[in-house]
C-alpha cells in the first residue's frame, strides 16, 4: 500500500533501542547475516533491510514494534519465508521481522478439536501434532512442510484438499495479534461467531498490512479413514473441464481434484514416472476420502460419470502406495517443469470453469505470441489455474516478455469474471493488476481499512494494495463516474 | 444500474448531507434483533431474484432482497443448498438480512457459518458509493476480504444489494437417531463423535434427549447409522426446522431469551433459575432466564464465550462488545465505510 517516502532513519539510534529488547543475536545487521531474508519464494525480487530482528516471543514482537512506530520505521514480517508472491520482501528502509523463532505449539486440546500455535510453527508441524489423535490441519499448501502457520494466516494459503476443506479463514477460529503500535488484541475465538465486526476473517489474507499475528488458534478435524484416487485420461482439454462439471453436477465434493495439460504431464513423466500416458491431451485427478463405504460409493460414482464424459482411459488407486504415485505427478509439477526450462513463471489465476476451454486457448494463443511455452496445471475443483510460463532469465528480453505474457494471463481471468490471484496472493509481484481487477473505489476503501489499522502505513509497505497514483499512471486506473473514493486519505 | 441502487444511492447521499440515519430493512423478520432501529426505513425487499446460477460451478449470485425460501427452492431444483442453512423466520427473510445477521442454523459447526459462504458482496457504502468486493470465484485473495466483514455487522457498514454465496450438494441421505442421555454426558459424546470421521450435520440437547444428525454420503450415513444405534426420531425434519427457526417449544413464552456462544466442551450452563437448550454440539447455548445482562454475560466469558440478548432484554445489551482495543479498531472501520454514522445507527453497538 502506501509508502510514504520515510525520513532517513537513524539507525546509529535504532539498532541499539531493538538490542535492548531483543536476546542476544537475535539483531541481524550485517550484509551477510541478511542475505538469507532478502527475498522469499518469488526470488526474482531481492532486497535487504535496514536489519533483521528475531524475537523468541510476544512480549519481543510488541516492543520491537513499539520502537519502529515512535521512529516511524517500517516493519515487514516474514515467516518462513516460502511465499510466492513477494509479500516477505524486505523494505529497504525497514526492519524484517522474522517470526521463525515463535515456534511453540502452545496447546492441543484433541476433545474441542484444536490447537493453539505460535506463528513460526510450520504448517505440517500442527498435523503432526495432532497425529496420535486421528485429528489433523486441513489446510495444506504445496509447500506444507516448510510454511508456517502464521505466513498461511497472511495469505489465506489453500491446497489441493480445499474445494471440499476450505481455506486458511475457514480453519482459523483465533488469534492474538499485534498491532502496529505494538499493542496486542485478540481476535475471534474457540467460541462461535465472536462479537461484532468479524476481524478475524478480515485477518486472513491481509497480507501483514494489518497486524502481526504472534498466536492462531486452528481447527482440528478428524483425519479421514481412507482415501483412493481416479486418474482420468481425456483427448482434449474441454473434454477434462467437462467431466470436472460432470462431476460437481452429480452432486459429489471430491477431496482434490486437479487437471495438468499435456505439456505438464510430459515434464512430471520424465522427471517422476508417475505412470502418467504421454498421448492424453490432459489428465484429471479426483480423489475420495472418509469412510470406506463413502469412498467405495463415490469412486464408483466418478468412475461413472468421467466415463460419460469422455475419458479414454482410467486407473483407480488400488492401495495407498498407488495414490501416492499417482499424486506424486502432480506433487512434482513445478520442481519437473523447473528441469526442462531454466526458469519459469508461474500464474495464479482464477476463472469460473466454464471458460476453462476458452481460457486455455486464449493462453495458448499467447504463448505463440510470445514464442514461450507454457504448461498448465489446474486446481480444477475452485478454477485456480496455475500457467507455468517457461523462460530464460540469461536471454536479454525473455523475462519481461514473460511478465507481459502473465499480465495478459490475469487480464483475462478478470475479463471472464475471475481473479488474479487465488492463493499466492498480490504482494509486490501482481499490485498492478490490482489495478484492473478493481475500481478506485474499492481500492480507496481498502486503503481506509489499511488506515484503521495503521494509520501510519508501516507494516509492510507497498505491497498487497495499489496507491491510486501508481494506477493512474499504468492507464489501468477504473476511475468511477468520475469519483475518487476516501479524498480524506493521503495519495502518493 | 438498476433503478433500486440508483434510488438507494441518492437516499444515502441525501441523507449523508442531512446526517439523518436510515434504517435498512429487508423482510423484516430481524426488525425486533439489535438496537432500536432508528430513522427512515429504506426497504430492499424490492431488490430481488436471482442474477447468475450455474449448478456446476457452486456458485449462486442473487440480489439481496431475494427471500431466503426463494433461494433455496432455486437451489433444491439443483440438489444443491445453503451448508449454513440460515433461518428464514416465516419465510420472509432476506439473503441481505441473512448475511447482515450473520445467523446460521443447526449445521453450522460441521458445515460453516454464513461468512464462509460468502464469495463476495456489493453494498453502497455511507457516501452512497457502490462497491464491488470479493467476487464470484471459489478461491480469491485479491484485497481485503471486506465481504466477509458484512456477515454479522447488522448493516452498519453498507446496503447490502447483491452476494455471492458459494453453494454444496444437499446431503442425498439426512437421518436422525435419539439417545437418552443428561446434559453432561450428552456434551461429552458430542466432543468425540466431532472428533470421529463421521457425517455429523446436528448435535442438540434437550429435555433428557440428545438428538444427532447424519448427513451426507448414504454409505457414509448408514454406516455412521450401524456404529452410534440409537432410535429414530419421528419427523426429524420438523426437529431441525424448529431449532433453526427458533419454534421449538423451548423458544415459547415471554422470559428472556439469551444465546450464548461458548467453547464446545463447556459443562451444561442449566441451574436453578436458567433453563438450556444445547445446540452446535455444545457450541451454542440457548438460556431462558431472568438473570441480569452482566450475571449472563459473565457466565458466558467463564467458559470463553459471549451472549446475545434475543428477546426480553433491553435492546442495547443485544450484542455483546469486544475488547476496547478491538472496539477501537470498530469505530474506525465504520468511520471509514460510514462517515456520517447514518447506515443502522445504533443496530449492532449504541455508539457505532
Amino acid at each position: 500500500m502506501n509508502a510514504p517516502t520515510p525520513p532517513p532513519i537513524d539507525t546509529a539510534a535504532l539498532f541499539p533501542a531493538l538490542s535492548a529488547v531483543l536476546p542476544k543475536g537475535a539483531l541481524l545487521t550485517t550484509v551477510e547475516q541478511m542475505r538469507p531474508y532478502e527475498c522469499d519464494g518469488l526470488s526474482m525480487y531481492r532486497r535487504l533491510p535496514l536489519c533483521v530482528a528475531l524475537p523468541h516471543d510476544e512480549a519481543q514482537v510488541a516492543a520491537v514494534l513499539r520502537i519502529c512506530h515512535a521512529r516511524g520505521v517500517p516493519v515487514v514480517a516474514r515467516g518462513h519465508g516460502t511465499g510466492l508472491a513477494g509479500g516477505a520482501l524486505p523494505e529497504e528502509g525497514g526492519v524484517l521481522l522474522s517470526l521463525a523463532r515463535l515456534n511453540r505449539i502452545v496447546e492441543l486440546d484433541p476433545i474441542a478439536r484444536i490447537a493453539r500455535v505460535q506463528p513460526g510453527v510450520r504448517n505440517l508441524a500442527i498435523s503432526e501434532a495432532a497425529a496420535p489423535h486421528a485429528l489433523y490441519y486441513a489446510p495444506d499448501p504445496s509447500s506444507q512442510i516448510a510454511c508456517s502457520i502464521g505466513g498461511n494466516v497472511a495469505e489465506n494459503s489453500g491446497g489441493v484438499h480445499c474445494l471440499k476443506y476450505g481455506l486458511t479463514v475457514h480453519n482459523v477460529v483465533a488469534a492474538r495479534v499485534a498491532l502496529a503500535d505494538g499493542e496486542i488484541i485478540e481476535l475471534g475465538g474457540e467460541a462461535p461467531d465472536a462479537p461484532g465486526y468479524d476481524l478475524m476473517a478480515l485477518l486472513v489474507g491481509s497480507e501483514g498490512l494489518l497486524g502481526v499475528v504472534t498466536e492462531v488458534t486452528v481447527k482440528l478435524l478428524p483425519r479421514p479413514q481412507l482415501a483412493r484416487v481416479v486418474m482420468a485420461c481425456f483427448d482434449s482439454v474441454e473434454k477434462a473441464g467437462q467431466g470436472v462439471a460432470a462431476i460437481i453436477a452429480a452432486g459429489i465434493i471430491p477431496a482434490g481434484l486437479e487437471m495438468m495439460d499435456k505439456l505438464a504431464i510430459a515434464a512430471v513423466e520424465d522427471f517422476v514416472r508417475a505412470g502418467y500416458p504421454l498421448d492424453a491431451e490432459a489428465i484429471l485427478l479426483a480423489e475420495s476420502d472418509g469412510t470406506p463405504e463413502e469412498v467405495a460409493n463415490e469412486i464408483e460414482r466418478i468412475e461413472a460419470v468421467l466415463a460419460a464424459s469422455g475419458a479414454t482411459a482410467m486407473r483407480t488407486s488400488k492401495d495407498e502406495a498407488e495414490r501416492l504415485k499417482l499424486w506424486a505427478g502432480r506433487k512434482a509439477a513445478f520442481p519437473a517443469v523447473g528441469r526442462i526450462t531454466p526458469d519459469y513463471y508461474c500464474m495464479d489465476g482464477t476463472i469460473p470453469r466454464r471458460h476453462l476451454g476458452d481460457v486455455l486457448r486464449k493462453i495458448a494463443g499467447f504463448s505463440d505470441e510470445f514464442g514461450l511455452r507454457c504448461a498448465n496445471v489446474f486446481h480444477a475443483g475452485d478454477g485456480n489455474l496455475h500457467p507455468l510460463i517457461f523462460y530464460d532469465a540469461n536471454k536479454p528480453g525473455d523475462l519481461e516478455k514473460a511478465e507481459a505474457f502473465g499480465n495478459k494471463i490475469l487480464d483475462l481471468s478478470v475479463a471472464v469474471g475471475g481473479t488474479i490471484t487465488g492463493e499466492h496472493g498480490v504482494g509486490v509481484e501482481k499490485i498492478d493488476a490490482m489495478c484492473t481487477q478493481f475500481h478506485s473505489l474499492e481500492l480507496g476503501s481498502f486503503h481506509a481499512v489499511k488506515a484503521a489499522f495503521d494509520p501510519k502505513g508501516l507494516l509492510n509497505p507497498g505491497k498487497a494494495v495499489p496507491t491510486l497514483h501508481r494506477c493512474a499512471e499504468m492507464g489501468r486506473m477504473h476511475v468511477h463516474a468520475g469519483k475518487t473514493a476516501h479524498p480524506e486519505l493521503p495519495r502518493f | 444500474m438498476s433503478d433500486f441502487i440508483e434510488q438507494a444511492q441518492a437516499r444515502i447521499r441525501a441523507a449523508q448531507a442531512s446526517g439523518a440515519p436510515l434504517v435498512i430493512r429487508g423482510g423484516g423478520s430481524k426488525d425486533g434483533i439489535g438496537g432500536e432501529p432508528v430513522g427512515v426505513v429504506v426497504e430492499t425487499g424490492g431488490h430481488h431474484g436471482v442474477v447468475d446460477y450455474d449448478p456446476s460451478e457452486l456458485v449462486l449470485t442473487v440480489k439481496a432482497g431475494t427471500r431466503i425460501t426463494e433461494v433455496e427452492a432455486t437451489l433444491a431444483a439443483s440438489g444443491q443448498c445453503l451448508p449454513f442453512e440460515p433461518p428464514s423466520f416465516g419465510g420472509v427473510a432476506t439473503v441481505g438480512g441473512c448475511v447482515a445477521s450473520g445467523l446460521s442454523g443447526p449445521r453450522r459447526p460441521y458445515a460453516g457459518a454464513v461468512r464462509d459462504y460468502l464469495l463476495g458482496v456489493t453494498l453502497i457504502d455511507g457516501r452512497g458509493d457502490l462497491l464491488r468486493f470479493g467476487g464470484q470465484v471459489m478461491k480469491n485473495v485479491a484485497g481485503f476480504d471486506t465481504f466477509r466483514l458484512q456477515a454479522g455487522a447488522m448493516g452498519t457498514l453498507g446496503l447490502i444489494t447483491e452476494v455471492s454465496f458459494k453453494v454444496l450438494p444437499k446431503p442425498e441421505a439426512d437421518e436422525t437417531r435419539v439417545f437418552a442421555a443428561n446434559a453432561a454426558e450428552a456434551i461429552t459424546t458430542m466432543n468425540r463423535l466431532a472428533g470421529q470421521p463421521l457425517p455429523l450435520a446436528g448435535a442438540v440437547h434437550r429435555d433428557g434427549r440428545l438428538m444427532l444428525r447424519l448427513a451426507g454420503n448414504p454409505a457414509a450415513v448408514t454406516a455412521a447409522l450401524a456404529k452410534l444405534g440409537g432410535e429414530p426420531l419421528a419427523d426429524a425434519p420438523v426437529f431441525w426446522m424448529s431449532i433453526r427457526e427458533q419454534t421449538h417449544p423451548f423458544f415459547a413464552g415471554a422470559a428472556p431469551l439469551w444465546r450464548l456462544a461458548v467453547k464446545p466442551t463447556t459443562p451444561p450452563l442449566a441451574a436453578d433459575g436458567i433453563d438450556e437448550l444445547i445446540d452446535w454440539g455444545g457450541g451454542q447455548r440457548w438460556l431462558r432466564t431472568v438473570l441480569p445482562v452482566d450475571a449472563v454475560r459473565a457466565l458466558a466469558a467463564a467458559h470463553g464465550g459471549h451472549t446475545t440478548a434475543l428477546r426480553g432484554i433491553a435492546r442495547q445489551h443485544t450484542f455483546q462488545p469486544p475488547a476496547p482495543a478491538v472496539m477501537a479498531l470498530h469505530r474506525r472501520l465504520k468511520a471509514s465505510f460510514d462517515p456520517a454514522g447514518i447506515l443502522n445507527r445504533g443496530r449492532l453497538y449504541p455508539d457505532l
